[in-house]
């Protein structure tokens, strides 16, 4: 395994050149922009002078199946799988494209491999949450004989759009990924993948953080910072109170969240927000608000909130957030920093784990 | 006298669900925990009742996997059976978030899901206690060599019991999951949709190629209203044992038009031991089980009236035998004050009298009354006349004392 890893740092370090680096993004870019068959053609021009790198085959892995074109995705995610069988995110395409073929069980089985390769990736966990609630709502369609026509069966079909769309979201994001995977080993360098799962999950105890709970990604690639900044007008405010604050700023954004006041809730969020995956600001802002506002009750409280302060105008805060919604439960650890903008604590940066 | 234990309800059970969900933060990455422990072998030849009990066992030790293996090798192998997608469904959703109860999806039919939790505990209890070895239904007091085998219902548990009459002492055979009428027992109309009560018997068997895909894979129409239920006023017909339309493995607890219902595979294995004329059907509220010494005592008591009942006849003293018949007692209009002046007028004309009871089934009537109903081949003789028939007799305790209130031929 040591070796496979450094394997894929070296690969994914090479990806740090420029030159190679502005091909992908180019594509990456085309295809967030609709421009598929541009898109493919940027891809296939980068893959021909690194025909093995994996950035550029999962980007045209993505390519193919927005496409429509599967059985190439399926072929490009499945050795792309068999050649870093720790990294999640083939895994989560491939359960994408068995979902949309109704391959359920492979389906399942391939998030469920997404989630034992990287216990902490938000998408394969959600989406294994919509597979699961489109499984259970297929069989509670046969013990109660629901016909298509009622509620129940329109909510599954909202389902599937659902477990779908995700789709887009790995599209969009391929930039971050192998450097995320680069990440992960080093991040967790003692702990063996699936022996670490293995280990944990017998417990009874319901603490495990496992599942997170929305399309929160985790955040690794820093985006260059094109945000003017506000002039920093420091509060001369003591210390001390940086915790209490923060933790009212915390408090305040999961209850906006939990009211599905959308626009309190982005609010919460500084103008140089890092997005997850590098998107832009208003498409961030439109999935939030897109997700928030699905139908349904949402819970968010947060509990054991920890505060560092890093200077007068930046805080790192963990903390417990328990999270309910209609589709899902979960209570995972989060990391938030915050950036104090005239007067205002201001979440510059979210991420789920410790 | 007992009743079964009503084993813990199912409130155990979904409670157990609710604590599966509770470590929710853990379902997700279950695959891995089964590839650490061999998973537990899945029942595939059992009933689907079995294995529907077996997921459940595994839902109370907290076995998810384990239980949704289970659940998946019982919808594939009885796609029908509605009961069977519920749980599965809920072991996903488990997944998804925390579940209460048996049944969690949104916005669905809350009749249909009632029905179906109602089948999930009948099921569940009655296959986690089946009727104690040494009990005997009290029905069941003396059946002749020829009745090989009687059913037992017992409507509350939605279950019907096969007993073996081996050598004179019913035997525990098998039991089954049955529907019942849809407003319960104790039918006294006609389209009142409740299932009768009382003792009956299998008087035919209508091939299935007369039956519509209703009824399943058989038919086998019981006696109801039988003599007493004449007596009482009781109308209605068309009451059978039957089987399930095709487009689901069981129907719910009540759910007929007052047939007993079982399910196709389980009619077919029932059928060979139902004999047309001979099985008696007994369809009870609640089984009262007896101990076999209860049993024996009970059994005693009451050929010892009957005998003495014959006894007094062959006395030919008209008080001694109208002792045995109830101010109640009424035959096809025939009230006590008339039977009991006729019977006197003839047994003084005679100068012996023989009476013999062959044959002889009794059977205690389900109810609140202590009543039993007793049929025989009754061998008269006397000196200028001789008679044999089969006779039935409705015998009821009162102050202590049985006697009679129908008597005609059977």
């Amino acid at each position: 395994m040591p070796l496979r890893r450094t394997l894929i740092a070296l690969a994914c370090l090479s990806l740090a050149l420029p030159v190679y680096a502005d091909t992908v993004q180019d594509a990456s870019r085309s295809l967030r922009q609709g421009q598929h068959t541009q898109a493919l053609e940027q891809i296939d021009r980068y893959l021909a002078g690194k025909p093995k790198d994996a950035q550029g085959r999962f980007l045209k892995g993505t390519i193919l199946a927005e496409m429509g074109r599967n059985p190439e995705a399926l072929s490009i995610f499945t050795k792309l799988s068999e050649d870093y069988p720790e990294l999640p995110e083939p895994y989560n395409n491939l359960a994408v494209i068995y979902a949309q073929q109704k391959q359920y069980d492979k389906a399942k089985q391939s998030l469920e491999q997404a989630i034992r390769t990287h216990p902490s990736y938000a998408t394969a966990h959600e989406n294994l949450g919509d597979l699961y609630a489109r499984l259970a709502s297929q069989a509670y369609g046969k013990a109660l004989q629901l016909d298509a026509s009622n509620a129940s069966a329109q909510n599954k079909l909202a389902l599937i759009r659902d477990l779908i769309t995700p789709t887009g979201k790995p599209g969009s994001k391929p930039a971050s990924e192998p450097s995320k995977a680069v990440a992960l080993p080093a991040a967790t360098p003692v702990a063996p993948p699936t022996p670490t799962i293995i280990a944990t999950a017998p417990a009874t105890k319901p603490v495990e953080p496992v599942k997170a709970p929305e399309p929160v990604k985790i955040e690794t690639k820093p985006e260059p910072k094109v945000e003017p900044k506000p002039e920093p007008k420091v509060e001369p405010k003591p210390g001390a109170d940086v915790t209490a604050e923060v933790s009212k700023a915390i408090e305040a954004w999961a209850s906006a969240w939990t009211r599905k006041d959308v626009k309190a809730y982005l609010a919460r969020y500084a103008k140089d927000f890092k997005t997850p995956g590098g998107e832009t600001r208003a498409n961030w802002e439109s999935e939030r608000n897109k997700r928030i506002n699905k139908p349904g009750k949402i819970s968010v409280d947060v509990d054991n909130i920890k505060v560092s302060v890093d200077a007068a105008d930046q805080a790192t805060a963990r903390f417990r957030q328990n999270y309910k919604s209609a589709s899902l439960s979960s209570s995972t650890t989060k990391t938030l920093v915050l950036v104090k903008r005239e007067g205002k604590w201001l979440i510059q940066q979210e991420r789920v784990g410790g | 006298m007992r009743k079964l234990a009503i084993p813990a309800g199912l409130g155990i059970l979904f409670a157990s669900y609710f604590f599966g969900s509770e470590v929710l933060g853990n379902k997700l990455t279950q695959s891995a925990e089964t590839a650490a422990h061999a998973a537990l072998p899945v029942l595939t030849n059992a009933s689907p009742e079995a294995q529907l009990a077996e997921v459940f066992a595994r839902i109370e030790r907290n076995q998810l996997d384990a239980a949704m293996q289970q659940a998946e090798a019982l919808t594939q192998a009885y796609p029908n059976f509605r009961l069977g997608h519920l749980v599965k469904g809920d072991l996903l959703m488990s997944r998804v978030q925390p579940i209460s109860d048996l049944g969690s999806p949104a916005k669905a039919p809350q009749d249909k899901l009632a029905d179906l939790r109602e089948e999930a505990q009948a099921r569940i209890n009655a296959h986690r206690s089946k009727p104690p070895t040494n009990s005997i239904p009290r029905y069941l007091v003396q059946m002749q060599p020829e009745q090989k085998f009687a059913v037992v219902v017992d409507a509350n548990r939605s279950r019907l019991y096969l007993y073996e009459n081996a050598g004179g002492t019913p035997k525990f055979v098998t039991d089954y999951y049955i529907t019942q009428g849809k407003l319960g027992a104790e039918k006294s109309r006609e389209g009142d949709k409740k299932t009768p009560v009382g003792v009956y018997q299998v008087v035919g068997n209508l091939p299935i190629q007369k039956l519509g895909d209703f009824y399943g894979s058989g038919a086998f129409p019981i006696n109801y209203p039988n003599d007493y239920d004449k007596r009482l006023g009781r109308n209605g017909h068309g009451i059978w044992l039957h089987g399930t339309p095709s487009d689901t493995y069981s129907r719910p607890p009540k759910a007929s038009d007052g047939c007993v219902v079982l399910s196709n595979p389980d009619l077919n294995k029932l059928a060979p031991y139902l004999q047309v004329g001979l099985t008696p059907v007994i369809i009870t509220q609640s089984v009262e089980w007896l101990t076999k010494d209860e049993w024996q005592n009970e059994k005693k008591s009451m050929l010892d009236a009957i005998d003495s009942w014959r006894k007094d006849w062959e006395s030919r003293d008209g008080d001694r035998y109208a002792s045995h018949y109830s101010r109640q007692f009424n035959a096809d209009g025939t009230d006590y004050q008339s039977w009991t002046e006729q019977k006197r007028k003839v047994n003084a004309g005679k100068n012996w009298i023989s009476v013999g009871t062959e044959k002889l089934t009794l059977f205690r009537y389900p109810g609140k009354d202590d009543m039993m109903v007793v049929t025989f081949k009754q061998d008269y003789k006397s000196n200028n006349l001789t008679n044999v028939m089969m006779k039935r007799q409705y015998w009821l305790r009162e102050d202590g004392r049985w006697k009679i209130i129908y008597e005609g031929a059977a």
